[in-house]
């Protein structure tokens, strides 16, 4: 069809024509075409933009989160000598753990920096120079004294996580010479006891490992993703322990048992107006009946569980009708035929027939539950969560909640973080779909 | 014991009691002439026992727990001190959490104020009781009911057919959980928008031109009466998924036009899937793009061609929503376009039209109805998507058609009037319910009118 002047008209030419030897309306429409092969390229060119822009908004859309949280990944420590002297903690060397969990570090490390710079005099001087030093250098410190008691009395150099808005100046390679270029809540006086760090290579980018072991906090520098994959994980777990055997039975009661009547009809009905029932609406169906109804605890990953995988249910229940469906009708009447009970011929015969198709379909229904906010914010799952959760029951946050919560916060670091916790959940869930893809082409028979 | 470990227990019971089962029908089944002469297979009567030892033994948990904290509760009152009691329900309901808390906290006999100890101590002991007497039941039960199908196993017992039975209630109650979520969200949704419906008129509500939700906490506190006007909220969400529909009809519908008449099999191959990831993109994913990338982007060109372009305007989360919809426009479009029968499209050459007049007078006119219903599905989801709306479109509830304005949207709403620690019944959280209630039926008429749209086509060509 690419050639139309070609094969439609040998030997004439399409534009001028022969005139004295055709038809008018054959000469109307010769002169025609030229406007219609023109409209024709345009209609082309339309959905060749279309699908361009499409796809380039997709690569828009992934790059900029891509750029923006790669620097989430690493960290700039600092490196301080700290003198643990009994005076200075506070504690004696035989202090029970206790007693070194109360400890002064947050002193100790204060002092470090001191020495570190002995010209520093007054208070908001001193004030600004601690503030190079993220508070995550007390915990690491205390950590790291209380797996080792013996440092009492000794002079340790340890590598601490630096400032965040200093941590993001040395990630970008800044010009600190230049003070003006920054654009950094830093003032200059901070500035220049960086640049001298720097120099002295006591400033160090490393591979942020805090972001993968860390719950949430306020300090952009100390927070981490912990918590909610591991929200993440219990809420997925239990949706799936819900969510699949019920739309397995629904799916096969559905297309295999269910007689012609109406309830089936409402069934069918109902689950088809589910599907594209609005999350949000199902978070409002856990906030009123299993929070407010049946007091299950708030922010746990009970409830979010089970509205997310009454959310799924239909996705799968669909998808697995499909599959059930594409079964040929000959592998149940050779099973009835050698004596099967009908339960037997689904069990044994087009269950596992169909489980390929199943499993593809759960996945991918998972993977929605799993990118799933709107819902969860209704249940409360919207909590500020430090402490990785231990239990189905815990006050739990998950994956993209946490994304929502910091794209709120106002600290220019959690930008990064958010990116990069929108890269690990972009992970998953293209590590989902890739096993959904694999299933279907490995294992799915074709009749 | 816990109920979890108890319901493990149980578990771990019927799993032996199925072997028990089988064991027992193979030697029955050998004194009246091998395993043939049973009425089932072996693993029917395992079953069958397994199924008496679980189920009872569930059932008795399940209602205990029901019931238990209304006992407990009953008689920890009695042990309440006098004072307590008598300051009414509302003190004596404060007292109880109290007591829970710190029975929760563990460490009983630490509490300092006697009287709280020993109510304290009353409720755990009550509870340990409560505990002891289900485990003892449960496993009671659990042991009874498998020693009873065991004892009942003959070669003649149709175990088979008892424990389809069993299966097939199962599968119809399974699929009833459609209906019985169906019932849930119509009856909370309304439940609570009838209650605020007491406090605020219906027609105030859908016909008001002011939103304010901010009620009062004291009686005497000035200017925060609260209004619920619902239509500056119904005219944003209107604006922004027009705004999205301008985006995703035209994109999607020449997407799937071109990927059905033009593209390769092999492009289609690449292009489908990819357009799919925009799919599967978590909306708040979206949002986060729509606010910090999209929404300063447009700012900054308003602002170069002399327009204010606010913050959070309405085009850039519309745009955005626009984008993810796209897909979905292009995937039911794709499924219409293809079922168009091949003939009509010969027909359409045969009389010497190009391609694009094909799709265009005839191709497309074919598919519209599913067309029409596709759009419509994709209209309900503009209107109920909330993660995009609430990270990029403001709280100002503006009553205005200016896409470069602030707007707000009934699910940006619903999520604000619910994420705060409020009372549950007062108006603010309550008309969270009512737009629900509102988001909830404007959604299905538009569901239930597009899929009988796309239904009636697929019959025409079938």
């Amino acid at each position: 069809m690419a050639n139309h002047d070609d094969t439609l008209h040998p030997g004439a030419d399409p534009a001028t024509g022969n005139a004295s030897q055709v038809s008018s309306t054959t000469t109307k429409v010769r002169s025609s075409l030229t406007k219609r092969y023109a409209a024709e390229r345009r209609f082309r060119w339309y959905g060749i933009v279309a699908i361009a822009s499409s796809l380039g908004f997709l690569a828009l859309l992934l790059t900029s989160i891509v750029i923006k949280g790669t620097p989430a990944f690493t960290q700039t420590f600092l490196q301080i000598e700290v003198t643990l002297t009994e005076d200075a903690l506070g504690v004696a060397a035989d202090a029970t753990p206790a007693e070194l969990r109360r400890a002064n570090y947050a002193g100790v490390v204060k002092s470090a920096m001191r020495d570190r710079f002995p010209d520093v005099d007054g208070r908001s001087e001193k004030k600004a120079l601690y503030g190079l030093v993220s508070t995550g250098a007390d915990y690491q410190l205390a950590h790291r004294v209380a797996a080792d008691p013996s440092l009492i009395g000794q002079t340790v150099s340890m590598w601490v996580p630096a400032d965040d808005e200093l941590g993001a100046l040395v990630k970008r390679d800044a010009d600190f010479t230049d003070p003006e270029s920054l654009q950094t809540r830093l003032s200059d006086q901070q500035l220049g006891w960086a640049s001298s760090l720097v120099e002295a290579g006591e400033l160090d980018v490393r591979f942020n490992s805090t972001f993968f072991t860390n719950g949430d906090s306020r300090e952009p520098e100390l927070a981490g993703i912990r918590a909610a994959l591991v929200g993440s994980a219990f809420t997925l777990l239990l949706t799936f322990a819900l969510s699949f055997p019920i739309a397995v039975a629904t799916a096969i009661y559905l297309e295999e048992f269910a007689p012609q009547n109406r309830w089936t009809d409402l069934v069918e009905v109902n689950i088809n107006n589910l599907a594209a029932v609005p999350s949000i609406v199902f978070g409002l169906l856990g906030l009123a009946v299993f929070i407010n109804f049946f007091h299950l605890p708030r922010s746990a990953p009970v409830v979010g569980g089970i509205v997310l995988s009454l959310m799924t249910l239909p996705t799968i229940i669909i998808s697995s009708r499909a599959s059930l469906k594409s079964v040929p009708p000959s592998i149940r009447e050779a099973a009835r035929g050698i004596g099967a009970s009908p339960l037997q011929v689904v069990f044994h015969h087009v269950l596992p027939l169909a489980m390929p198709g199943i499993l593809t379909g759960t996945i991918i229904g998972l993977a929605q539950a799993l990118g799933e906010t709107a819902p969860l914010l209704m249940i409360g799952m919207v909590a500020f969560i430090v402490d990785i959760p231990q239990s189905m029951t815990d006050a739990a946050t998950v994956l993209p909640v946490q994304v929502f919560l910091w794209a709120d916060s106002p600290e220019r670091a959690f930008v990064e973080k958010t990116s990069a916790a929108i890269m690990v959940l972009l992970v998953f869930l293209i590590a989902m779909n890739a096993v959904a893809v694999f299933l279907r082409k490995r294992f799915e028979r074709r009749w | 014991m816990s109920a979890t470990t108890l319901i493990l227990t149980t578990l771990v019971l019927a799993a032996a009691s199925f072997l028990w089962g089988r064991r027992r029908s193979l030697e029955v089944a050998a004194t009246a002439g091998g395993p043939r002469a049973l009425h089932s297979l072996p693993v029917h009567y395992g079953a069958m026992v397994a199924l008496w030892c679980a189920l009872p033994a569930l059932a008795i948990i399940v209602g205990w727990k029901l019931f238990e904290p209304i006992v407990v509760t009953g008689l920890l009152d009695e042990a309440l001190p006098e004072s307590i009691r008598a300051a009414g329900e509302k003190r004596v309901e404060l007292y109880r959490n109290d007591i829970d808390n710190l029975v929760a906290r563990g460490d009983v006999a630490d509490i300092a104020d006697p009287e709280k100890r020993q109510v304290a101590e009353r409720l755990s002991s009550l509870r340990g009781i409560a505990s002891a007497a289900l485990a003892v039941l449960a496993l009671a039960g659990a042991l009874a009911g498998a020693a009873l199908a065991a004892r009942r196993i003959r070669p003649e017992l149709r175990a088979r057919a008892s424990v389809e039975r069993v299966v097939n209630f199962f599968l119809v109650s399974c699929a009833s959980i459609a209906i019985l979520t169906t019932l849930g969200i119509v009856l909370s949704v309304l439940f609570e928008a009838m209650r605020f419906f007491q406090q605020v008129g219906f027609l105030d509500f859908v016909t008001g031109t002011k939103w304010s939700p901010q009620t009062a906490i004291r009686v005497d506190q000035i200017g925060s009466s609260g209004s619920f006007g619902a239509v500056p909220l119904f005219v944003g969400t209107l604006l922004i998924s027009f705004i999205a529909m301008i985006v995703a009809v035209p994109f999607g519908l020449m997407s799937a036009i071109y990927l059905a008449e033009y593209a390769s099999r092999r492009t289609r191959n690449i292009v489908k899937p990819l357009l799919e990831i925009l799919a599967g993109i978590p909306t708040v994913v979206y949002g986060f793009f729509a606010a910090l990338t999209v929404a300063p982007a447009l700012r900054s060109i308003g602002g170069d061609l002399g327009l204010s372009v606010s913050s959070e305007s309405a085009l850039a989360a519309g745009t955005v929503m626009g984008v993810m919809i796209i897909p979905f426009v292009s995937s039911l479009s794709d499924d219409v376009i293809t079922a168009v029968p091949q003939s009509m499209r010969d027909g359409s050459y045969g009389l010497g039209a190009t391609r694009s007049e094909t799709v265009r007078k005839v191709v497309i006119p074919a598919a519209l109805p599913g067309i029409v219903g596709g759009v419509l599905l994709a209209v309900s989801r503009a209107i109920g998507e909330t993660m995009i709306v609430v990270m990029a479109a403001g709280l100002a509830a503006n009553m205005t058609a200016n896409p470069l304005e602030a707007v707000t949207t009934v699910t940006v709403q619903i999520v604000t009037l619910l994420t705060g620690d409020q009372e549950f019944d007062s108006a603010k959280t309550l008309a969270a319910f009512a737009l629900g209630l509102m988001l909830f039926v404007v959604t299905l008429c538009l569901n239930v009118i597009a899929l009988h749209v796309v239904r009636r086509y697929r019959e025409q060509y079938d």
